[in-house]
């Protein structure tokens, strides 16, 4: 818990939460632009309270947050690096208000999309799980992109990201088996086709488990990929069925991406030293085109669910 | 009614009920703190027809809710003397049409018992693998609390062959636990001079509440309409299905009188129901068909999936999957060597995707040539090559409406060659030794060819070997290059077919095919370098091959399967 002494509490308002409520986890750096949407977003997903970490942010994004009424706040300089992405950070705040509170762990850019999150409350998947017994939920991680080049359409600050990038590729994701903590990773997508074709095995990894029925002794062992104990990473059936499942749609692809992707690179802080950034820049420059003819226009999730990248499993 | 959990929710049902003239008892799970049974108890004070009824543990599966109806229901029929049917509900049972509807039902049907009653043959809905054992054993272990003991104590039984007998009379029925009984019925259960005699017995049978009043109603009453008037659907283990606002035009639909369970949060569905009576309408019957279909495909979704779908919630163990691959598909060696507009050519006869050499060790050559296909898998080799199998199972269900083919060659890479090897859903049509074919025509000497012949021989041979495996199970058709040309208008009708069934058209004449002069000489010197081409069959030498000579038909015999 030495990470805990990074952490400065901005504003703290977990006294307001109660025994159901549903939570989420953020750790963020300079996204004023993606905030209010994004709180927007999940409020009407039913979101009880939000539990923000600020990575020193410089871009006024802190103190919006800081001023809404369902967000927590915590502040640190400490490198996102050195603290695993942010998962040491999070799991100290979900060891401390989490436990038995289903918990969604999420990015800015992350979007999180359920079966029937368009007619039922978060709450509700939340209270079905926990009648099913089922205390992990798995979703892709779906990169969605624009048609285009990236810069050609600005995002403008509370605008719904998808909008803009509208599109995604569907079935080209592989499935490999961990086998030592039994989480399956998932590779594949634009950035795979466009950026890691000639070197696959380093393509980003798309399976994530962001909802959590958090107990203090679990914790995110890569970002949000896989947890321990590793019962959790059982997200899926190996004997035929359908668990139910959903989707991340990752809005990284709209245009504060350009400036941000030469940043990142140059902090080589994110993820393997941002190889994922800097094969980018090598090839693409600042503004890719990932859109093909293939390329799927977003609908809702219901689409999502013929196309079998999520799942209703045994939920109706 | 039975309550245990989100009183807000009850207290609204209990005055509802209350409200349309029936009294109610309400019998309080144990479990529940005393302060919250208090406030409780206060909130429906004000109601003078509602009592409440001592209280049990009403724990899944086990007695305490059997106990709990039974006094309940003794209160009741003491307290109302002139009441005629007795509806057992819970907490979480929301009424879909007025009241009055419900007691003008019964009013038409008092003699009527409704409850769902069948013999353990006739069900499927078991939990555990037990069926007729839950009426043979003895469960004194709650199954979710005692997992483990409830487990070794079954399995002991069943070591010891340990036999419970039954009481004399009863033929065990199942059925689901909300009923709706006569005074009559109801009471000659509860006074049965056995009762003691049965109530033992049932106390250690396996889930009482689905057995217990649908085995006894069988001794006492004069009609049964074997079904329950709550509608409520169950999952694969045994939890009920819930309901939401999302369901309110199909709870509608249903006509069903109660429904069970709705989400405590479902405010949509609160408001909306009991829907209010409507003047001068027929009264329709309930009928749940469309609600059923749901959530049978719910379940089947659960337990079987989509076949070929590999998602992170499904991801089967390789070979316990019957097929690998959403769709049959077809595999074809060696034609495009004889053939050489094979693709475009069955594509204009047949309508199939006919690719190229998907596993070509340069690119991938999908139908149409672009550089992306469907679903947006790419062309590059090193990706296809990271995860083959995969590239595979996506291409075939990213168009899993249409039939697909494509070339193998032993020039390919051969990572899926089990997998074509093992998947059902793969027909794989070989004509052996036709690379030879493309080597003649390369216009290069026996002598040059001759190790690249040995190698591509090898490999073609490795793939038939798997083929000829016992582990094999798809669909195979193996000629030689020789037996192929005697007949190849057969052979590509059988293709046809096999593609799009009965809607192939009847060939008249084959496809334009190469010039084969020179071919079996081609042959024989390979043969004279020391490399014997046995997987070409047999061509006399000096046999100038005019492929585009008519010959007579011959029988069509060359499958292998």
């Amino acid at each position: 818990m030495l990470k805990a002494r990074e952490l400065r509490a901005v504003q703290n308002r977990t006294g307001k939460i109660r025994q159901d409520d549903v939570l989420l986890f953020c750790t963020f750096r300079n996204e004023d632009q993606r905030l209010p949407y994004f709180l927007q977003y999940y409020r009407d997903l039913g979101v009880d309270h939000f539990l923000m970490v600020d990575n020193d942010s410089d871009d006024g994004g802190q103190d919006f947050a800081a001023g809404q009424p369902d967000v927590s706040l915590w502040h640190t300089k400490a490198g996102y690096g050195a603290s695993r992405y942010g998962v040491d950070w999070l799991t100290y705040l979900q060891d401390t208000y989490a436990h038995d509170h289903w918990a969604l762990t999420v990015d800015v850019d992350e979007f999180f999309v359920y079966p029937f999150c368009d007619t039922r409350p978060i709450r509700a998947l939340a209270d079905w799980l926990d009648a099913s017994q089922v205390r992990s939920f798995g979703a892709l991680l779906l990169d969605m992109y624009p048609k285009g080049p990236v810069s050609a359409q600005p995002y403008l600050r509370g605008d719904d990201p998808f909008k803009i990038a509208a599109w995604f590729d569907t079935g080209n994701y592989v499935i490999n088996r961990n086998g030592l903590l039994r989480n399956l990773w998932i590779q594949g997508g634009p950035r795979a086709r466009m950026f890691f074709a000639n070197k696959p095995r380093q393509a980003p990894a798309l399976n994530k488990i962001p909802f959590v029925k958090w107990q203090r002794a679990y914790a995110y062992v890569s970002s949000t990929h896989m947890m321990l104990p590793r019962g959790l990473n059982l997200v899926y059936d190996q004997n035929g069925g359908e668990k139910t499942s959903g989707v991340l749609l990752h809005a990284k692809f709209i245009d504060t991406f350009s400036a941000r992707a030469s940043q990142e690179a140059a902090r080589a802080e994110h993820y393997a030293s941002g190889r994922e950034y800097k094969s980018y820049e090598a090839r693409h420059g600042a503004d890719p085109d990932f859109w093909c003819e293939w390329s799927e226009r977003y609908v809702n999730w219901r689409q999502l669910e013929g196309l079998g990248l999520m799942s209703k499993g045994n939920w109706a | 009614m039975l309550v245990h959990t989100a009183f807000d929710r009850a207290e609204q049902m209990i005055r509802h009920w209350s409200d349309a003239g029936c009294p109610v008892v309400v019998h309080v799970d144990r479990n529940v703190g005393q302060a919250t049974y208090d406030a409780f108890v206060a909130a429906v004070a004000d109601l003078a027809t509602v009592s409440f009824s001592p209280r049990f543990r009403g724990e899944w599966g086990m007695w305490g809710l059997i106990a709990a109806s039974q006094a309940a229901s003794r209160q009741l029929l003491a307290q109302f003397p002139d009441i005629r049917h007795v509806y057992l509900a819970s907490g979480a049972c929301l009424p879909l049409r007025p009241v009055a509807e419900l007691q003008a039902y019964l009013d038409a049907r008092p003699d009527t018992d409704f409850i769902e009653s069948v013999t353990t043959g006739d069900v499927q809905w078991t939990i555990g693998g037990l069926d007729s054992e839950r009426f043979t054993l003895r469960f004194p272990f709650s199954w979710k609390r005692q997992r483990r003991l409830f487990d070794v104590f079954v399995l002991l039984q069943q070591t010891l062959r340990l036999r419970r007998r039954l009481p004399k009379g009863i033929v065990p029925h199942l059925g689901s636990q909300w009923w709706c009984l006569t005074r009559r019925t109801l009471t000659a259960i509860l006074d049965d001079p056995r009762r003691v005699e049965f109530d033992r017995y049932f106390r250690q049978v396996w889930i009482p509440d689905e057995c217990y009043y649908q085995t006894l109603v069988r001794l006492h009453a004069r009609h049964i309409e074997s079904r329950s008037l709550t509608l409520a659907k169950f999952d694969f283990q045994g939890k009920p299905h819930i309901f939401y606002d999302d369901h309110a035009e199909l709870l509608a639909r249903s006509a069903c009188f109660v429904a069970r369970k709705v989400w405590p949060r479902a405010d949509g569905l609160y408001a909306r129901f009991p829907r209010p009576p409507v003047e001068d309408q027929a009264q329709p019957e309930p009928h749940t068909g469309t609600i059923d279909r749901i959530f049978a495909q719910a379940v089947d979704r659960r337990t079987n999936g989509r076949r070929g779908l590999y998602m992170q919630s499904r991801f089967p163990f390789m070979d316990r999957e019957n097929g690998f691959t959403a769709m049959p598909y077809s595999v074809l060696q060696g034609f495009d060597d004889i053939i050489p507009d094979l693709a475009d050519w069955l594509t204009a006869q047949t309508r199939v995707i006919a690719h190229g050499h998907l596993f070509a060790p340069d690119r991938v050559y999908f139908a149409g040539g672009g550089t992306t296909y469907q679903g947006g898998l790419s062309d590059n080799a090193r990706l296809r090559d990271y995860n083959a199998k995969m590239f595979l199972t996506n291409l075939i269900w990213n168009a899993r409406d249409q039939h697909q083919c494509f070339q193998f060659g032993p020039s390919d890479n051969q990572p899926i060659k089990w997998m074509l090897t093992k998947d059902t859903q793969a027909s794989v049509w070989v004509v052996t030794g036709a690379w030879a074919v493309s080597l003649f025509r390369s216009g290069r000497s026996a002598s040059d060819v001759r190790s690249e012949a040995a190698r591509l021989q090898q490999v073609e041979n490795r793939f038939l070997n798997a083929l000829r495996s016992p582990e094999a199970r798809s669909r195979r058709h193996i000629m030689t290059l020789a037996e192929f040309l005697e007949s190849p208008i057969d052979v590509l009708q059988g293709i046809m077919d096999d593609m799009v069934g009965h809607r192939a058209a009847t060939l008249k004449k084959p496809p334009a095919m190469v010039d084969l002069d020179g071919f079996a000489q081609f042959l024989q010197d390979l043969k004279n370098q020391g490399m014997h081409p046995y997987l070409a069959g047999e061509f006399a030498a000096g046999d100038a091959m005019q492929t585009s000579r008519p010959r007579p038909r011959k029988p069509y015999v060359i499958a292998k399967k």
